[in-house]
């Protein structure tokens, strides 16, 4: 049994390319093409290269000793935080931005929520050369100025998504759209494991690095290559795919996937697409979102921009419905805290999204020789007015 | 026989205008009126839009149609509703056009038996492939006698022309750029070569081009290449512009 991606694109009953016919002639180019493509030498080499000198990479597994103290077990963290742009969103734009290049495209576009990603896109475009347009939801736009104002910088268009709820999700639509438009010179840099396939595979594997040097790095501090944990939060979860990616099929690997429960999980304010979602089509893939009974999509709600989106990848329900992975909820209030929490003990300033992640083990008991690796999937800077306004700093 | 086979089939020389607009809009009961007025003007088909909250194949006309359709309160039981007796009154095809996702939720063997007993004819499923189609749905779509449309842009190759053309029942639904719904610049050299080019293939289902036909003009052009021609946006537009009552008004300017 796999938990990885079938050959016609699906995990499990999760997945496939729920797409409009003016999409097919891009989309089957891509499927046809990024296995191929990844798989060249000179591909990797470039990509390992890019990782390693402007990115940063390895990214450090840190042991969090005063931590791991006050919750009485052995508590790592991926410092992805630590990746130029802040977060790991920067390993798949780097490998798209090369796949795109292969591919003959000139013009990139791609969809941002709190701009994170795409900031991620506008680096490796400025970085490339490439025309880049980031398509970001008006309301966004207003409440993250700091990343438009840097996408700018680095020479990108931020074109406001003025539809639908004017957030991530009409974003997305908005970057298919110009997708639709331009079919011939433009490729879509997705910023997470959703979308037709084959983007949820490609964007995975790309991030699948994460858990590479997990491997390794854990192997050289704890003589093991295998965590009895790994948690990461999950929005559309590129973050918590590349932690979970090398460990999918080794059930000796517990999976811990930490969503948003917002203001609570049932209080109409959420983004726990696990708990509220059903099965259904969200962006062209076949995977579990929040909705109305009527099939209309719903708007989530999370503190955490990055986690405020109304599905999951197919590969998380996958994990979900299979109950390969634990899917916990943790609200706005309990996942600051636990942000605070890593500011004091350990001295870094985590983003939301990842205070999320952190959260667990205020939730769940560990054994003291339990390994638990936690994605520490971005910093903190974006966040700074987020944090002052919760605590009145 | 399928109405749309009948229609399409019957005088060969004829040409059709289809008309596509959202169910819903302006408000939420001009369903049916908006449905009998555009077969007594003249339209030889309609498309009825089933609103969905991220239309992503749609530009903005459409994409405010559907927010404000789904405002108004549309729903799929309320639409079907609506549309219980319109075979009392209207004998045109009657299509559904809508999203993929409010028609799995409902069920998808529900929803075309559903069609079958209210009378409509076919659907057009942008989102729903062509090998999800084949591979789960094909046999609900024949047992309830439901055509399901599909598309074919400049980008598709010939190969997938054919392909589409031998598993289609009724019409080829030929988007005529590559581009959302709505836009409206006229067709130059690019478009008519497409259409020249899918006319000479001599398919076996007839064509009806939409996407960017706004007016005479484009309605002309296109009808000279295919069986038909589908006009949406500007519909919708002269609903958000004129009211429901200048249907007449605004099919006339098409077609004379």
């Amino acid at each position: 049994m796999t938990y990885n991606i079938n050959e016609k694109g699906y995990y499990g009953e999760f997945g496939g390319a729920y797409i409009p016919e003016m999409l097919y002639p891009n989309v089957e180019e891509l499927r046809q093409n990024y296995l191929r493509v990844m798989a060249e030498p000179e591909f990797q080499e470039e990509f390992n290269a890019l990782l390693k000198d402007y990115v940063g990479r390895p990214s450090p597994l840190y042991f969090a000793k005063r931590l791991s103290e006050k919750y009485d077990t052995k508590i790592y963290l991926k410092r992805e935080d630590l990746n130029h742009t802040g977060a790991h969103k920067i390993n798949n734009t780097i490998g798209q931005i090369l796949m795109a290049k292969r591919l003959g495209k000139n013009r990139i576009i791609a969809e941002t929520g709190a701009g994170q990603h795409g900031v991620a896109t506008a680096t490796v475009c400025a970085l490339m050369g490439l025309e880049c347009i980031v398509y970001m939801g008006e309301i966004d736009i207003a409440r993250q100025a700091p990343n438009v104002a840097r996408m700018k910088m680095l020479g990108a268009t931020v074109v406001p998504a003025l539809s639908g709820s004017r957030t991530l999700k009409d974003a997305t639509n908005e970057a298919i759209r110009d997708w639709i438009n331009n079919p011939v010179d433009t490729h879509y840099i997705i910023g997470s494991v959703v979308g037709p396939h084959p983007y949820p595979d490609m964007v995975a594997r790309f991030q699948a690095i994460v858990s590479e040097e997990i491997q390794w790095q854990l192997k050289e501090k704890e003589g093991t290559t295998k965590p009895d944990y790994v948690v990461a939060c999950v929005g559309g979860g590129s973050n918590a795919a590349g932690a979970f990616y090398h460990f999918l099929d080794d059930t000796e690997v517990k999976l811990i996937a930490v969503e948003a429960a917002g203001k609570g999980v049932h209080s109409g304010e959420s983004a726990a697409t696990s708990v509220l979602g059903k099965e259904g089509i969200i962006h062209g893939s076949k995977t579990l979102l929040m909705q109305t009974p009527d099939g209309q999509i719903t708007e989530p709600y999370s503190i955490s921009a990055g986690l405020d989106y109304p599905g999951v990848g197919p590969m998380h329900a996958h994990l979900y419905k299979s109950g390969r992975a634990e899917f916990i909820a943790i609200t706005d209030d309990d996942a600051m805290i636990a942000g605070l929490e890593l500011c004091k003990k350990e001295g870094i300033i985590p983003a939301i999204e990842s205070s999320h992640a952190l959260a667990v083990f205020e939730h769940k008991k560990f054994q003291p020789d339990d390994v638990v690796v936690v994605s520490l999937s971005g910093r903190g800077d974006k966040d700074l007015e987020t944090y002052i306004k919760h605590f009145k700093l | 026989m399928n109405r749309i086979n009948q229609k399409l089939q019957e005088n060969s020389n004829e040409k059709l205008l289809s008309i596509y607009f959202t169910a819903g809009y302006p408000n939420l009961n001009d369903t049916a009126t908006i449905i009998q007025d555009l077969e007594k003007s003249g339209v030889g088909m309609i498309e009825i839009g089933l609103p969905f909250s991220d239309p992503l194949a749609d530009g903005p006309t459409i994409q405010a149609s559907s927010t404000q359709a789904l405002k108004n309160g549309m729903t799929t039981e309320v639409l079907f509703d609506q549309l219980k007796d319109i075979r009392k009154t209207v004998n045109i095809p009657l299509v559904i056009m809508g999203y993929f996702n409010p028609i799995l939720q409902y069920g998808v063997a529900a929803f075309c038996k559903k069609c079958k007993e209210i009378g409509i004819d076919g659907l057009i499923i942008p989102d729903l492939p062509v090998d999800v189609y084949n591979d789960h749905y094909k046999s609900i779509f024949e047992q309830y006698d439901i055509i399901n449309v599909f598309l074919i842009t400049p980008q598709t190759s010939g190969d997938r022309v054919r392909f589409i053309d031998s598993i289609s029942k009724g019409f080829i639904y030929m988007v005529s750029r590559a581009s959302v719904t709505g836009s409206s610049s006229g067709f130059g050299n690019t478009q008519t070569d497409y259409f020249k080019r899918i006319a000479n293939m001599n398919l076996k289902n007839p064509q009806v081009i939409g996407f960017g036909i706004s007016d005479h003009e484009t309605y002309t052009q296109a009808i000279k290449y295919a069986k038909g021609a589908i006009i949406g946006s500007a519909f919708i537009k002269n609903l958000s512009k004129n009211g429901v009552d200048n249907t007449e008004h605004f099919i006339h300017s098409i077609l004379n």
